[in-house]
């Protein structure tokens, strides 16, 4: 009698042979996720007319079809453009008592480089012919530029890595009283150093 | 005789009772890792690395641009030109205005502002077809792109 009242115990030998058909069929039909990237905001159709800037506050970057960098017409290996591209935006060679006087500048105050950050322009000409590997390549650097100064100024101000203020910023699990103080930080540094990467078609003004 | 002696001697079975937690684990980790690949690549997508990468908006929210040069087995009918592919299909430049806008058109409006468009470029390819399709996305007033790469450190 008793005996008849055990429960019979489940045979669990075809579990593995379950769980491993359920394994190659997640192995092949998944990537492991590859969507990181550089994000760029493109110009909008309707420009506004050319506008005259001074020629010290434009940086010349561009790329021949054979994948050399020209900084400024002369010839660079990309490992030096973020050095270049720092010095360049950290410049800061308005006068002291100018109205783009930038006090925050570690830069060499050159007066024939650019007057603060937020008059420097990046202007990047690449050629039809240049691969896209190489244009990323220096789209990279020029990010990797701004993101050391932003970075920078963070740490002084905050205390916080710039990179890891957005990262914690587009993280859903932020609460909202967090994010909207990091908005607000955010937005002081990117003032301070805005990403000014222009791709249009520059002339020269001689 | 002396087989069936030997026999006796042996070790007991290996117990395989927690086979299926060490799969099953491995299964979960695989599920969590991975995204589901909703199209075969027509074109070669041998991306570019860069260390300044941001994470990519959530995936409903990502609109793909495809472009590189044929795979292998199609470049014998097409040629090693680079081309375009949106879904499942090569396209001419001149589709990408009219796919993207369909595409948008999907899209719930409340994130219709916030889509962007993820470009994944073979790293062969040149800047002259990315520039032509940068150029349709500003017709259409769609101006965030991503230039996916591969995340490296480049250090």
């Amino acid at each position: 009698m008793a005996r008849n009242n055990e429960i019979p115990e489940v045979n669990a030998g075809s579990m593995a042979d379950i769980a491993f058909l359920l394994l190659i069929f997640f192995l092949v039909t998944t990537t492991i996720q590859t969507d990181v990237g550089i994000d760029r905001k493109l110009p909008p159709k309707d420009t506004t007319p050319p506008v005259q800037i001074p020629e010290k506050n434009i940086f010349r970057v561009s790329l021949n079809k054979n994948n050399e960098l020209f900084v400024e017409d002369d010839l660079l290996p990309v490992e030096e453009l973020r050095k270049v591209a720092i010095a360049f935006l950290d410049n800061g060679g308005a006068k002291q008592n100018d109205d783009g006087y930038c006090n925050y500048c570690k830069g060499e105050r050159n007066s024939k480089s650019s007057d603060s950050p937020t008059d420097a322009i990046i202007a990047f000409n690449s050629d039809r012919e240049a691969s896209y590997g190489s244009y990323v390549e220096v789209q990279n650097e020029l990010t990797a530029a701004y993101n050391a100064l932003r970075n920078r100024e963070a740490q002084r101000l905050f205390n916080k890595d710039f990179v890891d203020m957005e990262k914690n910023y587009y993280d859903a699990k932020t609460p909202i009283d967090v994010k909207q103080e990091l908005k607000k930080q955010i937005k002081q540094i990117r003032d301070m150093y805005p990403m000014k990467l222009s791709e249009a078609q520059t002339t020269f003004n001689l | 005789m002396s087989f069936s002696k030997k026999s006796k001697n042996r070790l007991p079975a290996v117990s395989t009772a927690s086979l299926p937690d060490i799969v099953f684990m491995l299964l979960f980790f695989f599920m969590t890792v991975t995204t589901i690949k909703d199209h075969k690549l027509l074109v070669d997508n041998n991306l570019p690395a860069a260390d300044q990468v941001k994470e990519l908006a959530k995936k409903d929210r990502v609109i793909e641009i495809f472009v590189g040069k044929p795979s292998p087995e199609l470049e014998k009918v097409l040629g090693a030109e680079p081309r375009i592919q949106l879904d499942d299909r090569l396209a001419a430049i001149s589709e990408v205005g009219p796919y993207v806008l369909s595409k948008l058109s999907e899209k719930p409006d409340a994130i219709k502002n916030l889509v962007t468009v993820s470009l994944k470029v073979d790293k062969e390819v040149n800047v002259g077809i990315v520039a032509d399709i940068k150029q349709e996305l500003r017709e259409l007033n769609l101006l965030k792109v991503n230039y996916t790469t591969f995340e490296t450190n480049l250090e």
